[in-house]
């Protein structure tokens, strides 16, 4: 494969044009979002929690609440020490919650807050209260995007919470580490879990807390999510899985597991595509020592059944597709599989791994040529896409206005979905994601041609 | 939701009618560790510049600021739509520790040469405040090395609050009034201040000015241009919508350049015809003036009476709860609700004054509740207790609505929809008409 990688200069160059990333505390609300009671803080300036809420709220749709230690021109001269202390007191007060989960943002780490000290003396200095347990995770956005957020604080809350526990060792949990997923896959990846009768401890889990029914009773904290108990007992689980191709670089969640208690890590793809999927599914099966389900190998048969019937509409596409670099690899594997062809791939994400990462997932046989782009923006992948002939978008809303000015279908995934009602009930991944995305993109391909032509078919 | 007990900061922030002594404390910052819907100062001038679509507006600092508020607003531009992009100097550890001002410069430079706009504002947010870039300087020489205005906003973000980013922006505006020809501008001829253009708003509102034979010099900052700013202090009156972002403003230009100024609301039918009486009003001299304005008043309610009065009759008796930016806003709510045959149970703003809140007071029946930056439990509280059957707020306050079975009306500027205007009541209506009337409503209370 010809892969040409175009690494943007991210000092000498100019400003980002229409960003295809989000900022660092965003990816960790989200992350707290996935334990059960827990309460997000934001240590820095009212805007950004506010900001990062609605951007949120307009993707899943559930009330979000992400409180704000809300800085002053004298928190920003003094330090935030003062406003960290009254707003864990308040927080603790108005939502009693089981955990607290403080996120900084660029301002506190910017004057240098050492918020594990003011933490301390926090506790210190109010013997009488009962706290929850306070986890902090140090999230400046200028070090990196709202992936790296979100994988800093799940390592942060296995790295406070999880303990050494004597446990027999058939009984041990499998611990679980998706990616940032929606919450229809979180679910889907329970019920599979289960289906294999495993003991798991899955981190996050916000498929309840950000994808629920209506209510009778306005709830301060949604239900759902692994208790900080749970979390604690990852610590004597039996293996960790960790999912994701780039951000699994560095200490995760996993890898701390692995180095403080010994517990072997298993690094696996996004399951996105047969293949990968297959690869979750043989690994389940040695977990449990359970062949594969029925109701998932009847599931697999449909999906090849359907890569069958419609690989000659697929066949030949050509896709950008961008959004997190976990994504952009994760569909990178799907597509090459059912033969569409991913010109472009790019993402916002700053590790500078992605090249090397698609690199790797290329099949046997491809010979189509590749541009990657790494920390780019949609002012990039817009200039790329026009000078490449393309098809397809795969992304989430914010390719929406590119998608738009190229005349091609957007097939829309990932976060945000901002423009279309559904977005957490979106599957990306295993066998049924797998299904439901081949569906949607030979459908858009479809569509396309269906309106294009001048005879106007009803029989494809 | 008996275990509801507000902030001990923030007892002095909500207020029943009927109850105790009225002494609202407001303009205050969010008690720290509350969940505010407020945002931040820089988010108060990205909102009043944002619709100027010939202008580049940069924002200076790490790459959030910028991409939360990238074309999430609805305000319609019928030329270019460079607004409609989202620039950032998206900082990075290197410049937060060495500085951002090259970036700053090199930033600039690029995107002129690019998109050669009319003029550049550029956002200054919290990161920038702190390390110390002088914006300024950096503005003023790409200013002078490209010919066209660059002006600082000074915007970081924990320097007061969206109102005082209200202020910032007005003064960037003022910057550039005054510096244009105003030779061709004759005397029956104003400025619509605080109009951005929502679904086209300024449209509406210009055209019922065209109509009233007054010619509009400038909207700031609906549907704007740089060119047209510069000569805003060449109309003889300027018409103040949302009093909260632009009476700064107003003030300014009544002082420098003698302009008077009114306030006025193009929200509901009762409020866009007091707004375009008084501007007749204004050019007294000219009767045939507020002529054409009864006849156009006339002509455009009995088009949408019909339609408005079929809601209406549906909506009778049906309770709402307001909660938006500012509360002048909300006055105008409360009298539109009312020609609905609606009554208003709660209302309350981010911003509100002193004052707009002695106004909502004296507007409510007994039992409203009136709560100066409320949070998403205190709101979901009220519009349980008090049985609402609508909610009018922002994106932040809809899933609150929802998920307590309320049905929901978007009031802010990321809508689509126009609501200002005669015209814009009728779409308004049509709104809550059909969210309250909606039968997913039944399902759920159908549920166990
Ligand atoms: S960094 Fe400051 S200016 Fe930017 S969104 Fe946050 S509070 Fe507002
Ligand atoms: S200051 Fe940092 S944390 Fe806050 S919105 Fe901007 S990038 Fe995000």
């Amino acid at each position: 494969m010809k892969t040409s990688t175009m690494i943007k200069e991210t000092d000498a160059k100019e400003a980002t044009t229409n960003a295809c990333k989000l900022c660092t505390p965003l990816g960790a609300s989200l992350a707290f979002k996935g334990v059960k009671g827990a309460i997000s803080l934001m240590h820095g300036s009212q805007g950004c929690s506010t900001y990062i809420r609605r951007y949120l709220i307009s993707h899943y749709k559930e009330p979000i609440d992400i409180a704000s230690s809300n800085f002053s021109e004298d928190t920003a001269i003094f330090g935030g020490g003062a406003n960290l202390t009254q707003s864990v007191k308040n927080v603790i007060r108005q939502y009693e919650p089981e955990l607290l989960g403080i996120s900084t943002t660029c301002l506190s780490e910017t004057i240098g807050d050492d918020v594990p000290m003011i933490l301390k003396r926090v506790r210190m200095e109010d013997t009488e209260r009962k706290f929850p347990p306070i986890v902090h995770v140090s999230t400046p956005s200028y070090t990196g995007t709202h992936a790296d957020g979100y994988v800093a604080a799940v390592k942060s809350l296995v790295d406070s919470l999880a303990v050494a526990r004597e446990t027999d060792a058939e009984n041990a949990p499998v611990n679980v580490f998706p990616g940032m997923y929606s919450p229809a896959d979180l679910r889907y990846l329970k019920d599979i879990l289960s289906d294999f009768g495993l003991n798991y401890r899955m981190l996050p889990d916000y498929s309840e807390t950000l994808d629920g029914g209506p209510w009778t009773t306005y709830k301060k904290i949604p239900e759902g999510g692994i208790s900080v108990e749970d979390i604690a007992s990852m610590g004597s689980a039996r293996a960790s899985l960790e999912f994701g191709h780039v951000t699994r670089f560095g200490e995760t969640a996993a890898t701390l597991l692995s180095t403080r208690f010994g517990i072997p890590a298993y690094a696996l793809p996004m399951p996105a595509g047969v293949k990968a999927t297959d690869r979750l599914f043989d690994i389940l099966s040695e977990f449990s020592g359970k062949p594969v389900p029925e109701k998932y190998r009847k599931e697999r048969e449909r999906l090849l059944d359907s890569y069958v019937d419609g690989h000659k509409y697929t066949f030949g596409a050509r896709a950008v597709i961008y959004g997190e670099e976990d994504l952009v690899a994760g569909m990178f594997a799907f597509l090459t599989e059912i033969g569409v062809i991913p010109v472009l791939c790019a993402s916002g994400g700053t590790s500078g791994r992605l090249a090397e990462t698609i690199e790797s997932l290329t099949p046997e046989g491809f010979d189509d040529e590749v541009t990657v782009m790494q920390a780019a923006d949609f002012g990039e992948i817009e200039q790329a896409a026009m000078d490449i002939k393309v098809d397809l978008f795969v992304g989430n809303s914010k390719g929406y206005s590119v998608s738009r000015k190229l005349g091609v279908p957007l097939v829309r995934v990932g976060f945000p979905i901002h423009d279309r009602v559904g977005g957490p009930r979106l599957h990306h991944i295993g066998y049924r994601g797998c299904q439901e995305l081949f569906d949607r993109i030979a459908n858009a391909i479809l569509e396309r041609r269906q309106e294009e032509s001048g005879v106007g078919y009803s029989y494809l | 939701m008996s275990t509801f007990s507000p902030l001990k900061e923030r007892e002095k922030q909500i207020y029943m009618k009927g109850e105790a002594p009225f002494d609202m404390t407001c303009d205050t910052k969010s008690a720290a560790g509350s969940v505010s819907q407020r945002a931040c100062v820089f988010c108060g001038s990205r909102v009043v510049l944002y619709p100027v679509a010939d202008a580049l507006h940069l924002v200076h600092g790490p790459i959030g600021c910028a991409a939360y508020t990238w074309d999430i607003r609805g305000s319609l531009s019928s030329g270019p739509e460079l607004h409609r992009k989202s620039f950032s100097t998206d900082l990075r550890e290197k410049q937060v520790i060495f500085g951002g001002e090259t970036r700053l410069y090199r930033s600039l430079t690029e995107l002129i040469d690019r998109y050669e706009p009319k003029a550049a504002f550029v956002y200054a947010t919290c990161i920038v405040g702190i390390i110390g870039d002088d914006v300024s300087a950096v503005c003023k020489k790409v200013a002078a090395e490209k010919g066209i205005p660059v002006i600082p906003v000074h915007s970081e973000g924990f320097k007061g609050t969206k109102k005082d980013g209200y202020k910032a922006a007005c003064d960037a505006l003022g910057t550039l009034i005054g510096t244009g020809d105003t030779s061709a501008i004759g005397k029956i001829s104003i400025n619509i201040l605080g109009e951005f253009n929502i679904g086209g708003e300024s449209w509406i509102i210009e055209n019922y000015y065209k109509k009233m034979g007054v010619d509009v010099v400038s909207v700031m900052t609906g549907d704007s241009r740089v060119d047209k700013i510069r000569k805003a202090h060449g109309a003889s009156l300027n018409v103040v919508q949302c009093s909260g972002s632009m009476t700064y403003l107003a003030k300014m230009m009544e002082e420098k350049y003698g302009i008077p100024y009114i306030r006025v609301s193009y929200f509901g039918i009762e409020d866009t015809a007091r707004a375009l009486y008084d501007v007749a009003a204004h050019f007294s001299d000219r009767p045939d003036i507020m002529e054409k304005t009864k006849a156009l008043v006339h002509d455009e309610v009995s088009v949408i009476h019909p339609e408005i009065k079929k809601y209406r009759a549906y909506l009778t008796g049906k309770r709402a709860a307001i909660y938006v930016g500012g509360a002048f806003k909300a006055f105008s709510l409360i009298k539109a609700l009312k020609s609905l045959g609606m009554t208003t149970i709660l209302a309350g703003s981010q911003t509100g004054s002193k004052e707009d809140y002695e106004i909502l007071k004296d507007m409510c029946d007994d039992g409203t509740v009136i709560v100066d930056d409320a949070n998403p439990l205190e709101l979901s509280k009220y519009i349980v207790d008090k049985k609402a059957d609508l909610f009018i707020g922002g994106v932040k306050e809809r899933p609150v609505a929802y998920k307590m079975g309320v049905g929901f009306c978007d009031h802010n500027h990321e809508r689509k929809i126009p609501l200002a205007g005669f015209e814009g009541m009728v779409h308004f209506a049509r709104e809550v008409y059909g969210t309250v009337k909606s039968p997913v409503w039944g399902l759920l209370k159908n549920e166990r």
